[in-house]
């Protein structure tokens, strides 16, 4: 394990930021701390880094206890939501900071650099002052310049969070490749479950200073813990006293088979290639449905359409009232019943 | 305080020019004229007041000083009296200006991040040296560094005296630039090169002192300027005792009261040349620093 | 934030509050000490003094119309400079600075070389239309102008800057025109910025000496400011009245530093 986390608390004065976690983080791994905002999962990771204190618990970082090492002896790589750039050095020797105050050999350091900012693609800024590059261009700069020191762990505390959408999507992806070609031990946080889903081999769900639950991307979006995990993960909605995706019910027209919930169509939404159904039950309550336009054609149904609802089967469901999650492998009639 | 002192002509941080345009190299355009009439009306009373009350009276320093011609200058700069006040006024100007950058900058940086009971009060007291009158300045500073001093330090009409009462008059400026810059400086930054292994002194000295070297020079371009023109102060704490202790401004005063204006004028001007040198030299290692990185 | 060493802390604390004590903080009250050493009657005896009296009644005038045409040229010049374009713009926002480099003495001297009754540039024509301004009122009041002229400019236009025109342009969007503008809604924005910057001026301009002493006759009585009497009755050997007098310039200043102070937190929000 690269990086284990035990009973570690944190306290703002009142607020209890973080409330005995307990997390192992596995070595080579793109880890995600999900949550959301003041969840403590920025806490969590400059805890890691030696940035904060925990008032409790223990940090061991590849076997060794690391909880009472200055920042400068860990020996992780941070990343900033806001870059942290050194406004005042080059694009090269920013990157080239940490191994200069390491004392390297000049030749090695410049090479160093040269081959850190060619993985980054800033070859050609390597003169430039940060001040010149866009903010896409500054953070792949700090990640050079966090990984020139050949760190054990590298830590990302929300870093696109200051971008603008497409290039937030551009450099999840980058990261994914960087990953990929690095294996350095990564941890970064998000606030963003979609950049969570695509980008991480294992995600922690962290929510009001407590882990929720740890899982692949698959296991959190097929096997959610509790209700908050499903809600976080993606879109839901309630049917029968029970939360599901809204892609896991079933429209039928009337009359269907005995169990379904009476209901009408009250608003059709076209998004892509599919259509998102807003669907009043009989009983005034509203129920998300999405399926594909194809589906929906050949099932005839339109706004105003007197239909049915089912929870699929096989699908994921909640209780909405929180409890255990179940999946629902019987039929409706038989699980009513 | 902070604002009245803090240079106007700090270097802000450049816009990002992602398509690479080479810092400074500002775009060459006409001069644009949005004033409205009334606006422009404004203006014109305003200028008016401006130049009766500072253009004018400045343009007729300089003109009367070169109505003298060269031989003027040299005459009154060959007086081995006048040369002895401008070498000392320079001379414990500079020496205190280099004192007010070490001290400006430790005293800014207990203000912002330091915190103790008093600290207010320590606030306050930095900005009493600019609004005591100099006059009284000079009597406060005879209080414990005069004849009657409690501790014993006499340094009355010594050349002391002149290193003191411009000390006293210059302690704001270095602390007020360097201030406002330090309370801004962002935390990350400092984490980041703690992250990457820079111990403590080396952040100070590689990320924190570069970011503060443009409020340091700002404030000592300020702080030079007040202490070669202060007058006040030293009318009582050194007795302008003629070769030891006489400050240019006060050769001045003698003789626009001896009614050689021409000498004063030209003395005056001297005095607005040097003191426009080094700001504009201050100036200029500023932005060399800040563009070198 | 770099965490500095214990005793690095200590040693930065002890520098900087040792050096402004022994500085600043003891000598002040060193002469508060001197002031009243020999009772309180002694120094309201002072103030008892026709001419003393003449004096800071002199020092009132003065400041406070200097006080008042720097704030009227100072906010009109602050909005100028930040709301408009104009050539000479950058020359101007230049030369606001100057005063503050420019030695008391120096001030002083040029507005006599302009000013002055026998020889100079104005002086001649003015007085014979009855404007007397070097020896008399109209001189200190100009030198006191001038040397705390950047005061509320300084202040202001940073303001001005912050807050941006965003307000003006809703009102002028509204219906307003240019006054209502200005009294509505620029003034009230800069509030703050400008009674920071009157109270700085105030304290400036009831504490110049070295420029009112060229302009002025300093004839007793009739010229003398009170900064002028300090060094008046100090070289006189009066020196208890000095300290009385200077004390009192003391306690104005602090006075005007403890509302400045007391007002920043209100320009913070």
């Amino acid at each position: 394990m690269s990086i284990d986390i035990t009973g570690v608390t944190k306290r703002f004065g009142d607020f209890v930021a973080l409330d005995d976690v307990n997390v192992s983080i596995p070595t080579g791994q793109l880890t995600a701390l999900l949550g959301p905002s003041g969840g403590g999962k920025s806490t969590l990771l400059r805890i890691i880094a030696g940035l904060d204190k925990a008032d409790a618990g223990t940090i061991s970082i590849e076997g060794q206890d690391a909880t009472k090492l200055p920042p400068q002896k860990r020996n992780v790589g941070f990343v900033f939501q806001h870059y942290a750039v050194f406004k005042h050095m080059s694009v090269a020797k920013n990157v080239a900071f940490g191994l200069e105050i390491r004392k390297r050999p000049k030749a090695e350091v410049k090479q160093r650099v040269e081959e850190l900012l060619g993985l980054v693609h800033l070859s050609q800024f390597s003169a430039r002052m940060p001040s010149q590059l866009s903010g896409g261009q500054r953070q792949r700069m700090a990640l050079a310049r966090a990984l020139a020191v050949e760190p054990t762990v590298l830590l990302l505390d929300e870093p696109f969070g200051a971008l603008d959408a497409k290039v937030r999507k551009e450099l999840r992806d980058w990261l994914r490749r960087l990953h990929d070609e690095v294996h350095v031990t990564t941890v970064f946080v998000t606030h963003d479950q979609e950049e969570a889903l695509e980008v991480a081999d294992e995600i922690v769900v962290i929510n009001e200073g407590r882990v929720e639950q740890i899982g692949s991307p698959e296991q959190l979006y097929d096997e959610p813990a509790n209700d908050f995990v499903m809600r976080f993960l993606g879109e839901v909605t309630e049917l029968d006293g029970k939360i599901v995706r809204p892609h896991d019910v079933d429209v039928a027209l009337q009359p269907a088979a005995p169990g379904g919930t009476p209901a009408t169509v009250t608003r059709v939404l076209r998004v892509g290639f599919e259509v998102k159904l807003t669907v009043t039950t009989d009983a005034g309550q509203d129920v998300v449905v999405t399926m594909t336009r194809s589906h929906m054609r050949s099932l005839g149904v339109e706004e105003g359409s007197k239909v049915s609802l089912t929870v699929a089967p096989g699908a994921v469901a909640v209780p909405a009232t929180g409890g255990v999650p179940t999946t629902l492998d019987e039929t409706p009639a038989a699980a009513a019943g | 305080m902070s604002t009245a002192l803090s240079g106007a002509t700090i270097d802000t941080a450049r816009p990002a020019s992602p398509q690479g345009r080479r810092p400074g190299r500002a775009k060459r355009s006409t001069p644009r004229n949005t004033l409205t009439p009334g606006a422009g009306l404004g203006l014109g009373i305003a200028m008016l007041w401006f130049s009766l009350l500072v253009l004018l009276p400045l343009s007729a320093i300089v003109a009367t000083a070169a109505a003298g011609g060269w031989e003027n200058y040299v005459q009154v700069l060959q007086n081995d009296q006048t040369w002895a006040a401008l070498k000392l006024t320079v001379t414990q100007a500079v020496i205190v200006t280099l004192i007010n950058i070490v001290m400006g900058t430790v005293i800014a940086w207990v203000l912002v991040r330091d915190k103790f009971p008093g600290k207010a009060i320590l606030n306050v007291i930095i900005d009493v040296p600019f609004a005591l009158p100099t006059i009284v300045a000079g009597l406060v500073l005879l209080a414990l560094y005069g004849p009657n001093s409690p501790i014993g330090i006499n340094w009355a009409f010594t050349p002391n005296a002149v290193l003191l009462a411009f000390a006293f008059v210059t302690l704001p400026f270095i602390v007020r630039t360097v201030q406002p810059v330090l309370e801004e400086l962002e935390a990350d930054v400092e984490e980041a090169a703690a992250s990457l292994g820079a111990n403590r002194f080396t952040i100070f000295r590689r990320i924190i002192l570069p970011s503060l070297v443009p409020a340091i020079f700002a404030g000592a371009a300020l702080s030079f300027a007040r202490a070669i023109s202060e007058f006040g102060s030293l009318v009582l704490l050194s007795g302008s005792r003629p070769f030891e202790t006489e400050v240019v401004s006060v050769r001045v005063l003698s003789f626009i009261e001896n009614g050689s204006y021409a000498s004063a004028a030209a003395l005056a001007s001297v005095m607005l040349a040097v003191a426009l040198f080094v700001i504009v030299v201050l100036d200029i290692v500023q932005r060399w620093v800040a563009h070198r990185g | 934030m770099v965490k500095v060493s214990a005793p690095a802390k200590w040693t930065l604390r002890l520098l900087a509050v040792g050096y402004v004590f022994f500085l600043v903080a003891w000598p002040t009250g060193l002469l508060a000490y001197r002031t009243f050493e020999d009772g309180l009657s002694s120094v309201l005896d002072t103030f008892q003094e026709p001419d003393v009296q003449a004096a800071l009644k002199l020092t009132a005038e003065v400041a406070i119309i200097a006080v008042v045409i720097n704030l009227v040229f100072g906010v009109t010049i602050s909005i100028l400079l930040v709301r408009y374009e104009f050539p000479g713009k950058r020359a101007l926002s230049a030369m606001v600075d100057v005063p503050l480099s420019v030695s008391p003495v120096v001030v002083g001297l040029a507005l006599v070389l302009v000013y002055n009754g026998r020889d100079g540039w104005f002086g001649p024509g003015l007085e014979e239309n009855g404007v007397i301004v070097i020896f008399n009122t109209p001189g200190l009041v100009m030198a006191t102008c001038f040397v705390a002229l950047p005061l509320v400019i300084r202040e202001v236009v940073p303001t001005l800057h912050e807050i941006g025109d965003d307000q003006e342009q809703a009102a002028r969007s509204l219906g307003a025109n240019a006054p209502q503008t200005f009294w509505r809604i620029t003034l009230p924005s800069i509030k703050w910025a400008v009674v920071y910057g009157v109270v700085l001026s105030l304290a400036r301009s009831v504490g110049e000496f070295g420029a009112v002493k060229v302009v002025s006759s300093n004839l007793r009585g009739k010229d003398l400011t009170a900064t002028l009497m300090v060094e008046n009755k100090y070289q006189n050997f009066a020196q208890e009245q000095a300290y009385a007098i200077a004390f009192l310039l003391v306690l104005i200043s602090i006075a005007c530093l403890v509302v400045v102070a007391l007002l920043r937190p209100k320009t913070d929000d």
